[in-house]
């Protein structure tokens, strides 16, 4: 079945097959067209941002709330490059993005026209494919594909740049077909039956196990998030996870043991340690997790799942690698496991469990309170308990506040933590929270926010009154990018070189100047009334909450340094605990 | 200390790598699209890969594939990667490791252009006859010589034309094939 119509009708066309709803743009000379077909239909929305890398932000957390693909439309030149820091991000955390990039006319191309840049050449790294429709008779084909391409395997940012003149192109379009057939790109779902027998054996004898889990269970799907939870019961195994995979498992279960790495908790930095096995499930043994590679779990057998072979043995050795989809791999797992014994491999009153308990009463996230300053950990914990009824999304930038919304924020379901793991982008979260907002609008979608990084695109909060987007910016402000000044006190002797955040905006007057509310609150009798406010309010916040300047993010293992070296809260004198080697990490 | 220790996949390891590197030669076959080169060439500088020799030209034309064969020095960790990034690339098709799967023939064909007078001449020819060289092109003062081959063989050639008159040298760089009837 075939019809006849334009280029840029053969985009929304395409779309609309694709189930899109919302995409996030900002029109300029090459996509011109494409926004005249947006203005004559009424099946997708467009949601108009302020800069080009809000539109990539709002987009992702559209995606990794929904699990669907999260759609950009920008324009050539400036549009494309100013979205280039969103597609990297979409790409170091597994997103699945497709950004349609405006061209100039193909007989200009390379001629340094008015708004050009080589996007394709760009966009190469920061995508996991990138394509210039040059053909009208290509584009409903490139199309298709670089949805299937973004959600398939292992997720990703794709960019299809299509000039001007193929916009106007009158052309044939087709409807997506068996997407499977793609001639050379055939991500492995199924793992290997014999590799996950073994995986299962070597879980029923092992002493001391742990299950290391990770955003591929949240790309897997909510089905994946189940899955876990079911062969966690079903063994009796602890479980800890990254950043990324933070509410696959729910954080109220006994065997969670919070998340590990840098800033993980001691238990399950120490459990990761003493392991004889690690089942790792989606998640990719990353520098935040590792520490000192060399003294990285150094008595365990490694199980490592992934849908992505070239994630297997990058850093780390691994004994039983099983490539696949996580859900696929847990069922089988499953059972597998119910064919060989109907019994728990650990029960609570285990030497293992005896010894993860000692670890927890360490209680490494526990922190001194205060009643005239309000300290960011109480802060957040308020914010949970205020909420934790409602159906709520969260969102963050990058820093501290980040790190301490991942400890003391309690996440019991996949898809509500939208955070910039991998590539670590300040500036995620304000645009994030507009897409996630766009996607479940009569949710509570809450940016855990830092003053010094939620600057950086602070403009998006206009976008958010513009579309009505009630979305609530919880700012930590203890006026220091406060992760560049722990590292600063850490490694250079406390010399604070640019990390003050000077001349800050009164935020409150700036939510409304912009059109919405501001709230501001610097003592902790008062947090609870105030946090209610921001809730109680049917429209943007921005929530200027004064926290106490200098607090550190700990637990911390520090550069360099392995999982059992941890410096915990009480401890005295941080600046001397980095040696040299460990200085030159990031 | 972790037993289990292996050198990274990063061609950057921080600490000294226990691992020798090894020469390996790779046959991908791609897509013959536009931006293959640099897509397979961008992951080399990317990640700090190195590439020795690289060739490449469509070998396929109804399907439109090329085949490029990539030299590169890697520890084997690193190798591994090397093989995995470029499988992950949407138009690579295969990706093998001919030193690792074992006898694989290489080929390389220069041109050498040699000047030289009287008795180097002779001597010039009479080696060029010695590594099978032919001439295809020829001058009062001149000689340029077609050699196939191993790149030792290539480069033994070269090193033999230097006091010789030796001028300029083109090479193609090593296209290889596994032996035997299997298809890659």
């Amino acid at each position: 079945m075939s019809e006849q119509m334009s280029g840029a009708e053969m985009i929304l066309r395409a779309l609309k097959d694709q189930n899109v709803e919302h995409i996030f743009g900002y029109p300029g000379g090459a996509v011109l067209p494409i926004y005249d077909a947006i203005f004559q239909q009424d099946d997708i929305k467009h949601i108009l941002v302020r800069h080009e890398q809000g539109a990539t932000h709002m987009a992702e957390g559209y995606a990794r709330s929904t699990g669907k693909v999260g759609v950009v439309l920008v324009t050539s030149g400036p549009g494309a490059t100013n979205a280039i820091t969103g597609l990297t991000d979409a790409l170091l955390d597994s997103i699945p993005l497709v950004c349609i990039s405006g061209q100039v006319p193909t007989p200009l191309i390379g001629s340094d026209a008015f708004q050009e840049c080589d996007t394709v050449g760009i966009t190469r790294n920061c995508t996991k494919h990138n394509y210039l429709v040059k053909k009208i008779e290509d584009l409903p084909r490139i199309l298709h594909e670089a949805f299937y391409i973004a959600r398939s395997g292992r997720p990703g940012p794709v960019v299809v740049d299509i000039p001007k003149d193929v916009q106007f192109a009158m052309g044939e379009y087709y409807k997506p077909s068996n997407e499977s057939d793609h001639k050379s790109y055939k991500p492995q779902l199924n793992g290997d039956l014999g590799a996950i027998e073994e995986a299962v054996n070597l879980m029923t004898r092992a002493e001391k196990p742990i299950l290391y889990t990770g955003g591929g269970i949240i790309n897997s799907g909510k089905e994946a998030s189940e899955s876990l939870r079911e062969l966690a019961e079903l063994t009796g195994f602890p479980v800890t996870s990254t950043l990324m995979g933070l509410g696959a498992f729910p954080a109220k279960s006994d065997q969670w043991l919070g998340m590990l790495g840098m800033h993980g908790t001691y238990e399950a930095n120490l459990a990761m340690h003493d392991a004889d096995l690690i089942v790792c499930l989606g998640a990719r043994f990353d520098d935040r997790i590792t520490g000192r590679l060399d003294a990285f779990a150094p008595n365990s057998t490694k199980i490592h799942v992934d849908i992505d072979p070239s994630s297997i043995g990058k850093t780390v050795h691994i004994d039983l690698p099983i490539i696949g989809d996580c859900n696929n791999i847990i069922l089988e797992m499953i059972r597998i496991w119910r064919e060989k014994t109907n019994q728990n491999r650990l029960s609570a009153s285990s030497v293992w469990w005896k010894q993860i308990e000692e670890w927890r009463d360490v209680k490494s996230l526990r922190y001194e309170n205060s009643d005239e300053i309000i300290k960011p950990q109480f802060a957040i914990q308020r914010l949970n308990e205020a909420v934790k009824d409602k159906d709520t999304y969260i969102t963050t930038e990058v820093g501290q506040h980040q790190m301490w919304a991942a400890q003391y924020f309690q996440f019991n379901e996949p898809n509500r933590f939208m955070t910039s793991g991998g590539l670590g982008t300040m500036g995620y979260g304000l645009p994030a929270a507009v897409g996630v907002q766009v996607a479940h609008p009569d949710a509570t979608v809450i940016d855990i926010a830092g003053e010094a990084s939620v600057q950086m695109t602070m403009q998006e909060f206009s976008t958010a009154v513009q579309f009505r987007l009630p979305i609530k910016i919880f700012i930590l402000n203890n006026e220091y990018m406060g992760m560049v000044r722990q590292w600063q006190q850490l490694l250079h002797g406390s010399r604070y070189s640019s990390s003050y955040s000077e001349s800050l905006p009164d935020f409150v007057k700036l939510a409304e100047a912009m059109g919405g509310k501001g709230i501001r609150c610097d003592d902790p009798a008062k947090l609870d009334d105030a946090i209610q406010e921001m809730l109680d309010y049917n429209g943007p916040v921005l929530f200027d909450c004064r926290v106490s300047k200098e607090e550190n993010c700990l637990p911390m293992i520090p550069s360099g340094k392995a999982h059992n070296e941890m410096i915990l809260p009480d401890t005295k004198d941080i600046g001397n605990v980095i040696d040299e080697k460990g200085k030159i990490l990031v | 200390m972790n037993t289990n220790l292996q050198p990274s996949g990063s061609a950057y390891f921080i600490t000294k790598p226990t691992a020798e590197s090894e020469r390996h030669t790779l046959s991908v076959l791609v897509d013959n699209e536009p931006g293959i080169l640099a897509r397979i060439a961008g992951l080399f500088s990317a990640r700090g890969f190195n590439i020795d020799s690289l060739t490449v030209s469509e070998t396929n034309h109804e399907k439109g594939r090329s085949r490029i064969t990539v030299v590169t020095v890697a520890r084997p960790k690193v190798l591994t990667q090397i093989k995995l990034q470029l499988e992950r690339l949407i138009p690579v098709h295969k990706v093998h490791d001919l030193t690792q799967e074992g006898k694989c023939l290489e080929r390389e064909l220069a041109l050498v252009k040699v000047a030289g007078k009287g008795e180097d001449r002779v001597e010039t020819l009479r080696l060029a006859d010695a590594f099978r060289a032919q001439v295809v092109d020829a001058s009062t003062g001149s000689f340029i010589f077609e050699i196939t081959g191993k790149s030792s063989k290539i480069e033994q050639f070269i090193a033999l034309m230097v006091p010789l008159g030796l001028v300029e040298v083109v090479r193609t760089g090593v296209s290889a094939i596994s032996r035997g009837s299997d298809k890659m």
